[in-house]
């Protein structure tokens, strides 16, 4: 009967049923920067930036090129640290704890955090020897518990059916796609729980690109990512949540979607849009 | 102007030429219909095509948009009300044509005492103006003026909603002419439908520039979101 058809009636969870819906765990903070400024001498990298990372979730940090995304990142494993001139104010916590405190040993830290860069750098060693060497550097020396991880690495970045039948094979003979791929089993060999990656993809092809893209969505189950990427499309591909960077200040931050279809601030809108940057 | 900017400039330019050809066949409907002028009826119906071709173009377009230029953010907007306006306003050219269709199939005019007592003008003239504020509103993304449509979809309802008590009433009074009662019945369901259509044009113009779904709200939320 027409009487019936009150489209008005239609409401979220209207037509849900019993055992429909999946009760959401509130994600928890991973990494959480606080009032975080970073000078290189006189020039002011950041300027006050809080941002709250979420565990088991993909973030992207988006921005034109000098807007500090790349220093932000590198706070997370104190790669900064070997820049001359570099200080900084604020705390950066991981899981609670404030990794510039002096008592934190960076070589953990690194091992917690682990790091992917623009452009490849395997070791001019063998495939196995790259993801090994993690594990060897911190004394690991038992032959099956490396071999185990190694092969669960390469699995992990879908890598091992490509590369199984020859290992010893030098890993600079491999594809770029395939040596960043190697790059990230490398990293996750030594069990981080946090991969920052800084342009992963820039110097890959898009068949390679869209692997890789598959690979850091399948990852987030059970790693952080944070990931600084020139690629808008990439970064509403991939990311859960998103943070616009502009000269060093923290412009926006939050959801992805948000963010694509109806960002909160109009410089946000005009960067993504294509209209300023 | 960006290379996105000057195909969005060009899709809103279609949109806006076919808001321009659908207000213009409603316009010619009216008299069609009030003056019983059969060739206007056919010229109605030659223009329907001009109306269709736009559809087929902007759909493409918009589907080129996306494919290529992947836009975000209130380009991204623009493009899917894009989408969904050619829709709609193939959906009022259809309904001008079928009023057409009428005319060009009464033997006579319809009686003037049965048109002002079903005010067939008035219904006219609300979904002609209908059609002239949302190419205002589309134009200026004005989203006050879109509002201001939503009044004028409740006068069409209303009017057809009282029409169907007042032809029924006819029919029983006098059956001789129940084919005419039917045309006119027919019409006055067609430039309702014409109402709704604009209406959900409007939402869709206050989506692209507000980033606010008002379609199937309950009537409080939309009144709160109407202000």
């Amino acid at each position: 009967m027409q009487a019936d058809l009150d489209y008005n009636d239609i409401r979220p969870g209207k037509f849900k049923q019993e055992g429909d819906s999946i009760p959401k765990r509130k994600k928890k903070n991973k990494l959480e920067a606080k009032n975080v400024d970073v000078f290189y001498g006189d020039f002011q990298a950041i300027d006050n930036i809080s941002l709250n990372i979420k565990a088991n979730a993909v973030t992207a940090f988006i921005g034109p090129s000098g807007c500090g995304k790349s220093t932000f990142l590198r706070l997370y494993n104190r790669m900064n640290d070997y820049i001359e001139k570099f200080s900084m104010n604020g705390e950066i916590l991981l899981d609670g704890n404030n990794i510039y405190d002096k008592n934190i040993k960076v070589e953990e830290l690194r091992k917690k955090v682990g790091m992917v860069f623009q452009k490849p750098n395997p070791f001019p060693k063998s495939i196995f020897e790259n993801v090994a060497y993690g594990l060897r550097i911190q004394g690991i020396k038992e032959k099956d518990f490396i071999e185990e991880r190694v092969v669960t690495s390469l699995k992990q970045v879908a890598l091992w059916d490509e590369v199984k039948d020859d290992l010893k094979k030098q890993a600079l003979a491999l594809s770029g796609g395939q040596q960043q791929r190697l790059c990230i089993a490398r990293a996750l060999a030594v069990k981080p729980s946090v991969i920052l990656m800084d342009e992963p993809t820039s110097a890959l092809d898009p068949i390679s690109t869209g692997k890789l893209e598959d690979l850091i969505y399948g990852l987030k189950e059970n790693y952080t990512i944070v990931i600084v990427t020139h690629n808008m499309q990439q970064a509403g591909r991939i990311s859960d949540y998103t943070a616009f960077l502009y000269m060093g200040r923290l412009i926006e931050f939050g959801n992805t979607k948000k963010i694509f279809t109806n960002p909160d601030k109009d410089r946000t809108q005009n960067y993504i849009t294509g209209r300023f940057g | 102007m960006t290379h996105l900017d000057t195909e969005l400039k060009l899709l809103k330019n279609d949109i806006l030429e076919m808001m321009n050809i659908v207000n213009g066949q409603l316009k010619k409907c009216k008299s069609a219909v009030l003056h019983f002028d059969k060739e206007l009826a056919h010229e109605i119906n030659a223009n329907e095509r001009r109306v269709n071709a736009l559809e087929l173009k902007i759909d493409r377009d918009c589907e080129n948009i996306l494919a290529l230029f992947n836009p975000v953010a209130v380009d991204l907007r623009f493009v899917l009300a894009c989408f969904k306006l050619s829709g709609d306003l193939e959906r009022m050219g259809d309904n001008a044509q079928s009023i057409a269709s009428y005319v060009l199939d009464l033997d006579h005019p319809l009686p003037e005492d049965m048109m002002s007592d079903l005010r067939l003008n008035e219904m006219f003239d609300n979904a002609i103006e209908m059609l002239d504020e949302v190419f205002d509103a589309f134009e200026s993304e004005d989203t006050a003026s879109s509002r201001k449509i939503f009044a004028k979809d409740k006068v069409l309802n209303e009017i057809n909603h009282q029409s169907a008590k007042k032809v029924s009433e006819l029919i029983k009074t006098n059956s001789e002419d129940i084919p005419t009662y039917l045309y006119l019945f027919s019409i006055i369901r067609k430039l309702e439908r014409v109402g709704d259509l604009a209406k959900n044009t409007a939402e869709e113009i206050i989506f692209y520039v507000e980033a606010k779904v008002l379609k199937h709200r309950k009537k409080k939320n939309k009144k709160s979101n109407s202000k």
